[in-house]
């Protein structure tokens, strides 16, 4: 779960990096109200997506007028698919300096991967093409930590106008903010050094790991949730995870990768999956709730349904996926494709209360799911 | 050790749980020779027909294991794990979905300086055919697992099962099976899978299951194309909008990162066979071993 700029600078305060002063505003006269307390100020738009500076989302303001204007216009703007419903108000920096620091989860080390470079302001990628040998990284054994040492060494040569000792420490604080918080990024950029000679997070990207949320519930309702659909914040309530795709053939799989390969061969037969919807692992018993859900997305012609028992015991599955159809009695075609654990009792269950028998392989049943669909529609 | 067989000695942690229980009879029936079981607060009692000890350090003073197999909820696998590292473990299965990462990476850091081969988190297992397996595939199903000379590797449990039973109502079988599992962070990769199953005896020809996201099997395709055996491979995920984690955490295309075409480049560089669907294998595998045939009559 991302967090946006403004709940993402207290983690840093609270592990005693210095963020600028600032308020956030709903409306144009909120915004201008901040220039009494904070002087000059930034107004930022605030969405969980970077680039808000190229899209006009940041604006300098000198009076409250200014700042009235600025926030108006940002308000109510499209940054990559986002409303603007807030801005950042933030008073204004004195920047002689930017610089990169970041520490995040890297899988190729399968550790915690502290990053600084003197080239700030620019996207990490940017950073990462353009200029790799400005990017100094430092892999953390996760059980010994990050310390000012180690710090000092990421920094060691580099010509940082006398605040290397200060950049260090803010990068050892910039550890402790991550592993305090279950981060999988926390990115501060720029980094700036002020013309007075301090080191100050100029914005902040903070990226919670989905896994550790259960766990992280004081800042947790301050990220920004992925936008959902309707039946898509149903499926979370649910604990089924269900996304809404264009097509009409109906995907009822368990498993993230069977699921996601029922997709790949329904699109494979020349048809469109209308969602991905796993009732696999922990929720194989929730069939019964993944069938309501497929079934409800408008302008479904047919389903397909794919179980591959494992852990998930298609005799379970199919229980539940007969619940629901006999209480809905819907009248799209079905097809089915079912094997692994479970699979001969559940293929009974099937040929004794729907009078029909799954289709030889997951081609074939989406094939026919495929046919059905197109056939719906002439 | 990635590969674990008949006669090493398997723990399981968590055994009393309903899932525990329900698995280790299986693992069991099957051959698995599991030797004890751990529950803090069940610590001298009996379980399964294996003695129940309150810790893994425990465990190895008493009757000592090879392996360990852990059916233990996200937040408690941390120390699991690492009570299993410490004590010694050759192995850990790491089953467990949802561990925050950090926490992965903390004992797969204590696993690293152990010398422990952890594998997963979130996979379904490994299997040895007709000997054993850790964690919960059905390869007591003899319509998915069957005894021949298939590696197969998959990143998803379910998609593997797929893959087998395609494999065996083709006419094959397989020599062994390694979940490597569906996190970002793993202990084992596809390429340590890859060359685990390369090297495994009785192994002519291996099957990878992939899916988008990261870059494991690009990574993999660097050794495959240093191989002798065949490589049939399907990569799922094709059809997947990018954004969009697909389930698994490891599953989400970012940019140009993890993409499908990518991985499919990669692979048809280094000589694999890539699938358009998994019901193609039977098909390719009659190709991959024809090859072999030809090839050790010394037709060119």
């Amino acid at each position: 779960m991302n967090f946006e700029e403004y709940a993402a600078k207290p983690i840093l305060a609270a592990a005693g990096i210095n963020v600028p002063k600032g308020i956030l505003a709903h409306d144009p006269d909120a915004a201008a109200d901040a220039v009494a307390t904070l002087g000059p100020v930034v107004v930022k738009a605030q969405v969980p997506t970077g680039k808000r500076g190229k899209a006009g989302g940041i604006q300098l303001a000198q009076t409250a007028d200014e700042a009235r204007t600025h926030a108006a216009n940002i308000l109510g703007m499209t940054i990559a698919t986002h409303v603007v419903e807030k801005v950042w108000v933030e008073e204004l920096s004195d920047i002689a300096r930017e610089f990169y620091a970041a520490v995040l989860n890297d899988p190729t080390t399968k550790s915690p991967v502290v990053m600084f470079s003197t080239e700030g302001g620019m996207d990490i990628e940017e950073i990462a093409v353009d200029t790799p040998e400005k990017l100094r990284k430092a892999p953390v054994d996760i059980r010994k930590g990050f310390d000012i040492a180690a710090a000092r060494a990421l920094v060691d040569g580099e010509a940082l106008d006398g605040a290397n000792e200060a950049i260090a420490e803010t990068l050892v604080k910039l550890y402790e903010a991550y592993r305090a918080n279950d981060a999988e990024l926390l990115e501060i950029n720029p980094l700036v050094l002020t013309g007075a000679g301090g080191v100050i997070a100029l914005d902040c990207k903070f990226s919670l790991d989905d896994s550790g949320i259960k766990r992280q519930q004081e800042i947790a309702p301050n990220g920004t949730p992925d936008k959902l659909t309707e039946l898509e914040t149903r499926g979370e309530d649910l604990g089924i995870k269900y996304i809404e795709l264009e097509g009409d053939v109906a995907v009822l799989a368990n498993g993230a990768g069977l699921t996601m390969t029922t997709m790949d061969v329904v699109r494979h037969h020349g048809g469109n999956p209308a969602n991905f919807c796993e009732i696999g692992g922990e929720a194989y018993t929730k069939a019964t709730d993944g069938v309501k859900m497929v079934l409800d997305k408008p302008g479904v012609k047919s389903l397909v349904v794919n179980f591959c028992g494992a852990f998930a015991r298609c005799d379970v599955m199919m229980e539940g996926f007969l619940t629901a159809w006999e209480e809905l009695k819907p009248e799209i075609p079905v097809f089915f494709s079912i094997a692994g654990t479970g699979d001969l009792v559940a293929i009974k269950m099937l040929k004794d209360r729907m009078g029909v028998d799954p289709l030889p392989d997951m081609d074939a049943a989406c094939k026919a799911a495929v046919d059905a669909a197109k056939g719906g529609a002439s | 050790m990635k590969i674990v067989r008949r006669e090493h000695r398997v723990l399981v942690q968590g055994i009393t749980g309903k899932q525990g229980t329900f698995w280790t009879e299986h693992m069991q029936a099957y051959g698995t020779k599991i030797v004890g079981g751990v529950n803090p607060k069940k610590a001298g009692t009996e379980h399964c027909g294996v003695p129940v000890y309150g810790s893994a350090k425990d465990a190895m003073e008493g009757g000592g294991f090879d392996a360990t197999v852990m059916f233990i909820p996200a937040l408690g696998v941390k120390a699991a794990a690492m009570d299993a590292i410490e004590a010694g473990a050759k192995t850990v299965v790491c089953l467990t979905e949802h561990i925050p990462v950090q926490d992965v990476m903390y004992f797969m850091a204590a696993a690293k300086e152990h010398g422990t081969t952890v594998i997963g988190p979130n996979t379904a297992g490994s299997a040895t055919i007709d000997e054993c397996f850790l964690g919960f595939m059905p390869v007591f199903n003899d319509r998915i697992f069957k005894k021949g000379n298939v590696g197969v590797m998959s990143r998803s449990g379910s998609l593997a099962t797929l893959m087998c039973q395609n494999i065996v109502s083709a006419g094959y079988g397989q020599t062994a099976f390694l979940g490597i599992g569906g996190d970002p962070v793993l202990g084992t990769t596809t390429r340590d899978a890859i060359e685990a199953l390369d090297s495994f005896e009785g192994t002519e020809v291996i099957v990878m299951v992939g899916e988008i996201g990261g870059s494991m099997e690009e990574d993999a395709a660097e050794y495959v194309a240093t191989m002798d055996k065949p490589v049939v491979a399907f990569i799922a995920g094709g059809a997947a909008p990018p954004g969009k984690k697909m389930g698994h955490a490891g599953a989400i295309v970012m940019g140009d990162k993890g993409t499908y075409a990518s991985k499919k480049k990669a692979l048809e560089a280094a000589g694999v066979n890539v699938l358009a669907t998994p019901s193609h294998v039977g098909d390719a595998l009659k190709e991959a071993f024809g090859a072999i045939k030809q090839a050790s009559r010394g037709v060119p």
